[in-house]
C-alpha cells in the first residue's frame, strides 16, 4: 500500500512539473524542473520492484543520464549561447497551462478506458505518462526557442519512459541501455546543433529557420 | 558471421576518427565496404544460424534490405572518395566519414535485429547518426535542415519507442510469457491483448512513418535531401528509408499474425502510403530545386511501398522487388545529382541546363535515372510496379489502384519536363568558372547502379528471385 501510495505521489509531482514547465519560459529553471523529473523516474523502479542488480543498474543508469548528464548538456548549451529564456512564444503561456490542464484531464480519461494489467490497477502511471507526453508536445509546438524545444522533448520522451517503468521486469537491460544511450547521443547532437544555429544566426529563435521551403 | 557486418563498419568508424589525414580517410570507405558486401554475399549463399538466443538473424526479408544497402554504400563509398579528396579538399571530412560507417553499422544491424527492441535501438542509431552527415555542408541551410530533422527525426523515433512499450505491455496484459523477440511474439500473437496491440501499431506506424517520409509526416525530408551532398541524399533515401520499411514491415507481419480484422492496420497504411503519393505528386509539378524534386520523388515511392504492403497478395512481391530497384536507382539520381550541382554551382532547375553537353555522363545517368524511376521498360521499377498495380485490381481496391496510377501518372509528367530541361539545350553561357568537373570515380558508381537496376529488371538471377518470393510468402503469413 506504501509503495503505491509513495509512487503515485511522486507522479503527481512529475505532473505538477509539467505545469511549471508549461508556464515557465526560463530556460535556467526549466532544465532544472527536467533534471528533477528525471530524479523522480529514477528513483520510481526502486519502489515497485524488489532489489536486484537488473534494478540497481537501471536506477544509476535514469539518475546519471535523465538527471545529471542530459541537463548538464542543455545548461552548458544555454550558457554558451547565452540565451536567458523565451521570448515570444507562439501561444501565450497562460494559453498553454490552459491546454496544459484540459491534456492531463484528457489523459486520465482516456487512462481509464484502457486495460491495464491486474497488478498495475489504480496506479497513476498511466495518466502520468499520457499526460507528460501530450505536455511535450505542447512544449514543441507552441515554442521558438530551440532549447525550449529541446526541453519539449525531454519532457515527451519522460511521459514515455514513464510507461516504460511498468515494463521494467519484462525489458531486457540491452534495450533500456539503448533508450538512454540514444537520448544521451540525441542530445549532445542536438546542444552541438544549437551552438552553431546561435553562432550562424546570433539568436536561437527557430522560426528564423525559413530558408528552406516551397516557393 | 553476423557479427563480423556490425564490427568491421564499427571498427573502420573506429580508424576514421583516429586517423589524421583528411586525404587518406576517405580510402577507409570502399575498403569497408567492399568486405561488408562480400560478407552480405557469403552470409546470401550460406545463411548462418541465429545468434545470441535468436535475436539476431538474417531472415529473407532482412536479406533483400541488406543486400540493398551494401550495395547502395559501396557505390556512394566509391563517389566518396573522389568526392571528398578532390572536389571538397577544403573541407574536413572525419565526422562524415565516421559517420557514415557507424551508420552502415547501424542499418545492418536494423537489418539483422529479430527483437523489436533491439530494432528500435538499431534505427535510433542510424537517425542520429545520419545528422553529422546532412550537416557537412555547415552553412545556414544546412543547419536548418539538420535541426528539423533531428527534432522531427527524435520524436517520431520516441513515438515509436512508446509503440514498442504498448507492444511488450499486450504480452503483460494477455499474461503470456514472452518477450519482443519476433519468433516468439509471432507465436503468441493471437493471444495478445487486441487493445494495447492496435495501440501499439498506431503508434509504431506513426513512429517509422516519420522515418519512411509519409505525408504528412514527411516535411523534414525535403530539406535534408536538398541541402545534405548528393551521397549522404543517396543514403537516406536508399538506406534509411528501407531500414525503417523493415521495421513497419516487422510491424506488419506481427500484425497479420494476431489475426483478427485486418481492415484496422490495412486501411491506415493504405490512407497514409496513398495520400504521401498524392501529395509527392503535387509538390513534385514545377519544383525549383532539383535533390527538393527527387526528395518528393522517395515519398512518393516510400507511399507506393506502403500502400503495396497495405494489398497485400500478389502485391508484397511487387514491393520486394520495389524496394531493391528503389534504394539502387535513388543512389544513381542522387549521386548524378550531386555532381551537376557541384559543376553548375547550382541546384536550382532554372540554372542547371543543357547537362547532356556538359556533363554527358552525369546527364545521361540523370535522364536514365529518371526513366528507371518513373517504370520505363525495362527498369526494375517497371516490373514491381506492375506487379503491385495488377495486385490491386486483382484484389478489388479499384479507388487505391486508380488513384495509385493517377499519382504515377502526375509524377511522370511532372518530372519530365523538370529531368529534360536540366539535360536538353545548351549550357549557360555565364556559368561561373570551376574546377569541378565529373571524374571517372563520381561516374561509375550511379552508372553501375542504374544498370543494376535496368540489368535486375530484364532477368532477376534465381536466387534472388528465391528471396523475393520467400519474402513474400513470410508476409503471407507462410512459412519461408
Amino acid at each position: 500500500m506504501t509503495a503505491i501510495f509513495l509512487t503515485d505521489q511522486l507522479l503527481i509531482v512529475v505532473m505538477l512539473l509539467n505545469f511549471v514547465l508549461l508556464g515557465t519560459g526560463r530556460h535556467q529553471l526549466s532544465v532544472r524542473l527536467v533534471a528533477a523529473q528525471g530524479v523522480m523516474l529514477g528513483l520510481l523502479p526502486g519502489i515497485l520492484v524488489p532489489f536486484s542488480w537488473h534494478l540497481a543498474l537501471i536506477t544509476v543508469g535514469i539518475l546519471l543520464v535523465k538527471g545529471g548528464l542530459v541537463p548538464w548538456l542543455i545548461a552548458q548549451a544555454i550558457k554558451r549561447s547565452e540565451a536567458k529564456q523565451e521570448l515570444q512564444p507562439h501561444l501565450g503561456f497562460g494559453a498553454t497551462l490552459v491546454l496544459g490542464a484540459i491534456c492531463t484531464a484528457l489523459a486520465f480519461w482516456f487512462a481509464a478506458r484502457l486495460p491495464l494489467a491486474a497488478t498495475h490497477h489504480g496506479h497513476l502511471f498511466l495518466p502520468a505518462s499520457i499526460a507528460t507526453l501530450l505536455a511535450g508536445c505542447l512544449l514543441l509546438t507552441t515554442r521558438r526557442k530551440a532549447i525550449s524545444q529541446v526541453l519539449g522533448y525531454l519532457v515527451l520522451e519522460n511521459g514515455i519512459f514513464i510507461f516504460g517503468l511498468l515494463l521494467t521486469e519484462a525489458m531486457p537491460v540491452m534495450v533500456e541501455a539503448g533508450v538512454l544511450l540514444d537520448l544521451l547521443v540525441g542530445t549532445f547532437v542536438m546542444g552541438i546543433v544549437i551552438k552553431h544555429i546561435s553562432r550562424e544566426f546570433s539568436s536561437l529563435d527557430t522560426s528564423r529557420l525559413t530558408a528552406l521551403r516551397e516557393r | 558471421m553476423l557479427h563480423a557486418l556490425i564490427l568491421i563498419p564499427l571498427v573502420g568508424a573506429l580508424i576514421a576518427g583516429l586517423l589524421s589525414d583528411d586525404q587518406r580517410r576517405p580510402l577507409l570507405l570502399p575498403l569497408v565496404a567492399l568486405l561488408h558486401t562480400g560478407l552480405t554475399l557469403a552470409e546470401l549463399w550460406h545463411p548462418s544460424g541465429p545468434a545470441h538466443g535468436g535475436w539476431v538473424q538474417l531472415d529473407p526479408l532482412g536479406s533483400i534490405v541488406l543486400l540493398t544497402i551494401s550495395l547502395l554504400f559501396l557505390g556512394c563509398s566509391v563517389y566518396a572518395v573522389s568526392y571528398l579528396r578532390h572536389d571538397r579538399p577544403e573541407r574536413p571530412n572525419r565526422f562524415l566519414c565516421l559517420s557514415l560507417l557507424s551508420c552502415l553499422a547501424a542499418m545492418t544491424l536494423v537489418c539483422i535485429s529479430q527483437h523489436l527492441g533491439l530494432l528500435w535501438v538499431a534505427v535510433a542509431v542510424a537517425t542520429v547518426s545520419m545528422a553529422p552527415q546532412i550537416y557537412y555542408n555547415t552553412n545556414a541551410r544546412s543547419i536548418e535542415a539538420t535541426w528539423k530533422y533531428l527534432l522531427i527525426g527524435s520524436v517520431g523515433i520516441a513515438l515509436a519507442l512508446l509503440g514498442v512499450y504498448f507492444l511488450a505491455y499486450a504480452t503483460l496484459v494477455a499474461g503470456v510469457d514472452a518477450t519482443l523477440q519476433l519468433e516468439s511474439l509471432l507465436e503468441v500473437a493471437p493471444k495478445l491483448d487486441q487493445g494495447w496491440l492496435r495501440l501499439g501499431f498506431v503508434f509504431l506506424l506513426v513512429g517509422f512513418g516519420v522515418k519512411l517520409g509519409l505525408a504528412p509526416l514527411h516535411t523534414w525530408k525535403p530539406d535534408a535531401y536538398g541541402e545534405a551532398p548528393g551521397l549522404v541524399g543517396a543514403l537516406l533515401a536508399g538506406g534509411l528509408t528501407n531500414c525503417a520499411l523493415l521495421a513497419l514491415i516487422r510491424v506488419y507481419q506481427l500484425m497479420l499474425a494476431a489475426g483478427g480484422d485486418d481492415r484496422l492496420y490495412r486501411v491506415p497504411m493504405m490512407v497514409l502510403g496513398l495520400f504521401s503519393m498524392l501529395v509527392a505528386a503535387v509538390f513534385l509539378v514545377r519544383q525549383a530545386d532539383f535533390k527538393r524534386m527527387l526528395a518528393y520523388s522517395s515519398v512518393e515511392h516510400m507511399g507506393l511501398m506502403v500502400l503495396a504492403l497495405a494489398i497485400g497478395k500478389g502485391a508484397l512481391a511487387g514491393m520486394l522487388l520495389h524496394l531493391i530497384g528503389n534504394g539502387l536507382a535513388k543512389g544513381a539520381l542522387f549521386l548524378s545529382s550531386g555532381t551537376l550541382h557541384r559543376v553548375y554551382g547550382s541546384k536550382s532547375t532554372l540554372g542547371v541546363q543543357g547537362a547532356l553537353r556538359r556533363v554527358p555522363w552525369s546527364g545521361s545517368i540523370l535522364l536514365g535515372g529518371f526513366l528507371a524511376v518513373t517504370a520505363f521498360p525495362p527498369s526494375l521499377l517497371f516490373l514491381s510496379e506492375f506487379t503491385i498495380i495488377t495486385a490491386a485490381f486483382r484484389q478489388g481496391s479499384w479507388v487505391a489502384a486508380v488513384l495509385l496510377l493517377l499519382a504515377l501518372a502526375v509524377v511522370f509528367l511532372g518530372m519530365a519536363p523538370i529531368v529534360l530541361g536540366m539535360v536538353l539545350g545548351d549550357p549557360p553561357s555565364r556559368l561561373p568558372s570551376t574546377s569541378q568537373r565529373e571524374r571517372l570515380l563520381t561516374v561509375l558508381p550511379p552508372l553501375v547502379l542504374l544498370l543494376l537496376v535496368v540489368v535486375l529488371g530484364v532477368c532477376l538471377p534465381p536466387p534472388l528471385a528465391d528471396l523475393v518470393h520467400q519474402g513474400a510468402a513470410l508476409l503471407r503469413g507462410g512459412c519461408p
